[in-house]
């Protein structure tokens, strides 16, 4: 670990202020990545800016009538509250599907929309990565791929988006709000705010670089039957091979998105006329390009057989699953 | 004491004490943390922080080392690099090199030690080295090897003379007339130890004498092997390794942190500890090795095997060991027509060692697959088929027979348990839900292998007994049931007894390996208690013959004394070594079990989930049912990892282990281990030890992956012969979704 200095601020703007005059300032929420990546020099920040004073921690009710999820809210008090088991089950069971409870208390929504990719070149400093060293090149590509991405890679990256939490909210067209140094807010749509790698896959997402997630916005109840699917090798405290996230209506429309297949959470809107057909067809046009390796090529097949286990249990029962 | 007649009745069979569930004397110290592993010792003084800088290449030279930047960085007291030191001798039965010279075998061999006050200093500026290499061409793929492979003799079983293949009969004659055979090829991949206790050594230096704490399976071996590696005289070392936090085979022998740890104390005149931080680990010490199986069968109509041929590859750095996964196959099933032999290819690679059952664990998950396989070919029920071929003899040394060997009995006695009878023959044909279910058994075999093994046992003033050896508690349950053995022999109970362990000072003892901890150290102490018994008959007057020790008393016809009356008199030790004459090369001694296995496959997503296990095992006297039962499951759980998802990733073009971490190597987790159900079987073995206890910690992983593989197979008719079975070899075989 580098040697870094920090602050602890009382107020968003303190932060946003200290991120825009210190180059090299990073936020410390939950810090279960960052203090990971910075004992491997993979982040080394030059000063931290511990934002957990900060007054966002609250869940509340929008006029909309969706809700409004500060930045600092855990993951744990995310999945387990009422509001959010009752009317966005998805979230609840995409965030208990991933890490530990011991991890899921110290990680914070927005932090867990920021974590980083876990691919292991990324994380081994001895070999080339282009997200970690840009132009060292990618050793993924001809290495140990089984895990990575098949659809929305470059030549220079396929790494994969790892987290549960932001497939679910792809799935519920969540908006991430931020405030920058100049106390701009904006809204984006979480469609928009992960990026692809092309040419410059150290770039993640489309944060600037005073800007600080307030809040996430989701929308008003989509209704329907809400699904997780999390397919891995071991039964617990795995990234996906592949995941899927669904929200199923009786009259076979719903929304599908994927997880652990590209480098950002994996919705293709035009794919989800198709669920009237099958799930191979959804699949078929979600994943239209994609260019696995010969090592994860199984991830197109098995996103069709998750999609369909989904289809299926929804026609099964009522129960939720 | 020698041991070279079958044990007669002794004060073991009171068993008042000794076979009982007596729970672990030294697990408050463990849970409440006053256990103090090798890394947190204080005796030696506060030590400063060494941190160990691997290869980034996997085969060539390094150039240069330029550490003016980690030496200025803070609180750094010294950087030792590789260029500093001739290569220092490697440990017996070992390749790779631990330290020194320019010449880089393998990614991630020890290049530096860069010790600080602090750890994060000691990684921070470990960080600042600036290295120049000159990387060299490397052979890292197995299979591309073979055909420059070298025969591996079975020289642990046959001695130095021991054939290159070991050969019974016509086995090609019995294959081409046979008619029913089985040809088929089989991989295990790179997998490693993943102990939860890293690598961890502590030295000090007083002039000339160095003590080391470090974490060892095997201290009569370190303390062999650390002078050689520093070049100073064997009594100038002191080894203590008390608490192990598992070894798994990782620990048998010193790695870079001992020889790291004492070189930069010495070279810094303060005490220096190392601990090797997981990502290094992997890649830096030693793993198991993968295997390619080439197995064929042959039999009759009626189910009787003619010929076994059972061929394998495994890989090395030059100089080292080959993965033995063909020896079982020399011992578990009769046939006349056999021939059987390993081969090692050279590889570029870090060194494979033993891990845990060495040779067995993978060599059954080829074998007991072919075994399910042939079952299927005649139609047979793999029970019967495998009770069937059954053999009372060494097939190879038809006048050897077993000491006990009680296969069949475990297969039948697990089939009643485990419900057998409710298995479908014909696999794909039991869903629950979106589950294919399937069962699956397989056989276990490891050896019982006897070393000798000494101890001293005091009868102090106080009354107390202390038991004291340089034998290992790596998690076993040692001092336990050395306390259970003493207390036994002297008629106390365990908690009048303490165990002094893993210390180089007191008398060599088996150490803790191929399972042959347990049996050879309680026999080390019980002979040492023969010893403390006969001199305490001595100081009353007692013939020794006919004393009998129990409730804290010694009775010699209606004379009684209590032992707290004879301790006042002045403390008294009896001290000894039990050595083992021919019995074992007489008499066949070996461990056996059987392995049940049910399994759940999503129909839909390929994943696979144990729903049950059953293991039954005959490995003599079981000494303790608790901490045996923890040895076996233990084994089981590894089973599982092995069977479903342990795989140390290779890539092929750089030349190391990716997935160097323990996010990245996956074992099970608490949510993919079910009930695991375990019988012992009570059959004392007489030819085995004084005690007639057998080992059983590497038992409970033999036979428990394949009887896996075996169910997934019966669960879904997918036959997966490359381990480890992943839902994406399956996936393509599933039912297609519109059958769903």
């Amino acid at each position: 670990m580098r040697a870094f200095t920090y602050q602890r601020v009382a107020a968003t703007a303190e932060a946003t202020a200290a991120l825009a005059r210190i180059p090299g300032a990073k936020l410390l929420a939950g810090g279960t990545n960052l203090l990971d990546l910075m004992k491997l020099e993979i982040e080394a920040p030059t000063h931290l800016i511990d934002i957990r004073d900060l007054d966002l921690a609250r869940i509340e009710d929008t006029a909309a009538g969706g809700l409004r999820i500060g930045a600092l809210v855990s993951n744990t008090d995310l999945a387990s509250d009422a509001r959010i088991k009752r009317h966005y089950p998805v979230i609840s069971r995409a965030i208990v599907s991933g890490a530990t409870g011991q991890l899921r208390n110290k990680a914070s929504t927005a932090g867990n929309l920021l974590q980083r990719n876990r691919c292991p070149y990324f994380y081994d400093t001895d070999q080339p990565c282009n997200k970690r060293l840009p132009g060292s090149g990618c050793s993924a590509i001809d290495g140990a791929s089984r895990g990575l991405a098949v659809i929305g890679t470059s030549s220079a990256c396929i790494a994969t988006y790892p987290g549960d939490l932001a497939v679910a909210l792809r799935l519920l067209d969540a908006e991430i709000e931020t405030v920058d140094a100049a106390g701009r807010t904006r809204t984006l749509p979480i469609a928009d705010f992960h990026r692809l790698p092309g040419d410059t896959p150290q770039i993640e997402t489309a944060l600037q670089p005073s800007e600080l997630i307030t809040a996430v916005i989701l929308p008003p109840p989509l209704g329907g039957r809400h699904f997780y699917l999390k397919v891995r090798d071991r039964a617990s405290y795995a990234f996906a091979l592949v995941s899927v996230a669904a929200v199923l209506h009786p009259d076979r429309t719903g929304r599908i998105a994927f997880g652990g297949v590209a480098p950002k959470p994996w919705r293709v809107e035009q794919a989800e006329a198709a669920l009237q057909d099958s799930a191979e067809a959804v699949v078929s046009i979600a994943f239209d390009g994609a260019t696995p390796t010969e090592q994860n090529a199984f991830k197109v097949p098995l996103a069709a057989r998750a999609l369909a286990s989904v289809i299926a249990r929804a026609r099964e029962s009522s129960d939720a699953v | 004491m020698r041991f070279d007649e079958p044990a007669l009745r002794n004060p073991i069979d009171d068993l008042t004490v000794f076979g009982r569930p007596v729970a672990r004397i030294e697990g408050p110290l463990k849970v409440t943390g006053a256990a103090r592993y090798a890394y947190e010792r204080t005796e030696l003084g506060k030590a400063a922080y060494g941190v160990v800088v691997g290869a980034a290449i996997p085969k060539g030279r390094i150039r240069a080392i330029d550490r003016t930047a980690a030496l200025a960085s803070p609180g750094v007291l010294g950087v030792i690099t590789t260029l500093d030191h001739d290569r220092l001798p490697t440990a017996d039965m070992c390749a790779a090199t631990l330290f020194g010279g320019d010449v880089i075998q393998h990614h991630h061999q020890a290049m530096a030690v860069v010790v600080a006050d602090t750890f994060e200093q000691a990684r921070a500026a470990s960080r600042l080295l600036s290295v120049t290499y000159e990387r060299a061409e490397g052979r890292f793929v197995l299979a591309d090897e073979e055909p420059r492979a070298e025969a591996a003799p079975d020289t642990e079983n046959g001695g130095p003379d021991a054939p290159d293949i070991d050969v019974v009969g016509d086995f090609e004659a019995a294959f081409r007339a046979a008619l029913v055979r089985l040809e088929q090829t089989y991989t295990t991949p790179y997998e490693s130890p993943a102990m939860m206790e890293p690598h961890a050594s502590m030295a000090a230096w007083q002039g000339d004498h160095v003590t080391i704490w470090t974490s060892n399976q095997m201290v009569n071996w370190a303390v062999r092997d650390i002078p050689r590696a520093l070049g100073i005289p064997a009594e100038n070392v002191r080894v203590l390794s008390p608490y192990v936090g598992g070894g798994f085979g990782a620990k048998l022998f010193i790695r870079c942190d001992v020889v790291l740890a004492a070189l930069a104390a010495r070279a810094l005149g303060r005490p220096v500890k190392v601990t090797l931080h997981r990502p290094v680990i992997f890649n830096n010490t030693s793993h198991r090795s993968a295997t390619i199986q080439r197995i064929r069968l042959a039999a009759g109509s009626d189910g009787k095997l003619t010929g076994i041929s059972h061929r394998g590859l495994s890989g090395n750095l030059p100089g080292g060991l080959a993965e033995m996964a063909t020896s079982q196959t020399k011992l578990l099933y009769a046939a006349p027509n056999r021939e059987i032999g390993m081969r090692m290819a050279t590889l570029d690679l870090p060194e494979s060692n033993f891990m845990r059952a060495p040779g067995e664990a993978p060599g059954l998950m080829a074998l007991e697959v072919a075994m399910d396989e042939m079952a299927e070919k005649l139609a047979m029920d793999p029970i019967a088929f495998r009770i069937l071929n059954d053999t009372p003899v060494d097939p190879h040394v038809p006048n050897r027979r077993f000491s006990e060997r009680h296969l069949a009995e475990c297969l039948r006695v697990g089939a009643e348990r485990f419900g057998w009878s409710a298995r479908q023959a014909r696999p794909a044909g039991v869903r629950d839900g979106r589950w294919l279910v399937g069962m699956g058994v397989a056989s276990a075999i490891r050896n019982a292998i006897p070393m000798s093994s000494g101890a001293r046992v005091r009868l102090e003033r106080s009354g107390r007994l202390t038991v004291e050896t340089d034998m290992t508690d790596i998690g076993t349950g040692t001092y336990t049931i050395l306390a259970q053995t003493a207390a036994e022999m002297l008629g106390v109970t365990p908690a009048d007894v303490g165990v002094t362990l893993g210390d180089s000072n007191l008398p060599r003892a088996a150490g803790s390996g191929g399972q042959w901890g347990a049996a050879n150290a309680t026999g080390g102490v019980f002979a040492a208690c023969v010893k403390l018994r006969e001199a305490i008959a001595a100081r009353l007057g007692f013939p020794a013959a006919q004393c009998t020790f129990a409730d804290h008393h010694v009775r010699s016809g209606n004379d009684t004394t209590s032992l707290a009356e004879v301790a006042q008199r002045g403390e008294l030790i009896g001290e000894d070594l039990i050595e083992f004459g021919d019995l074992g090369k007489r008499f066949q001694q070996s461990t056996f079990g059987a392995q049940f296995a049910e399994v759940g496959v999503d129909a839909f997503t390929g994943e696979i989930r144990v729903r049950r296990m059953l293991a039954v095992c005959d490995a003599g006297r079981i000494i303790n049912p608790v901490t045996a039962r923890s040895q076996v499951i233990g084994g089981m759980t590894m089973g599982i990892g092995a069977a479903l998802m342990e795989d140390l990733g290779l890539d092929a073009k750089r030349g190391f282990f990716v997935n160097h971490d323990m996010a990245g190597y996956e074992v099970p987790v608490h949510a993919d281990v079910p009930h695991l159900d375990v019988v012992l079987l009570d059959h004392p073995d007489a030819l085995a030890s004084p005690t007639k206890a057998k080992g059983i910690g590497e038992l409970g992983m033999c036979g428990a992956a394949p009887a896996i593989a075996n169910a997934v197979y019966n669960a879904t008719g997918v036959r997966i012969r490359n381990y480890p079975i992943t839902l994406d070899k399956l996936l393509h075989e599933l039912p297609p979704l519109s059958a769903l």
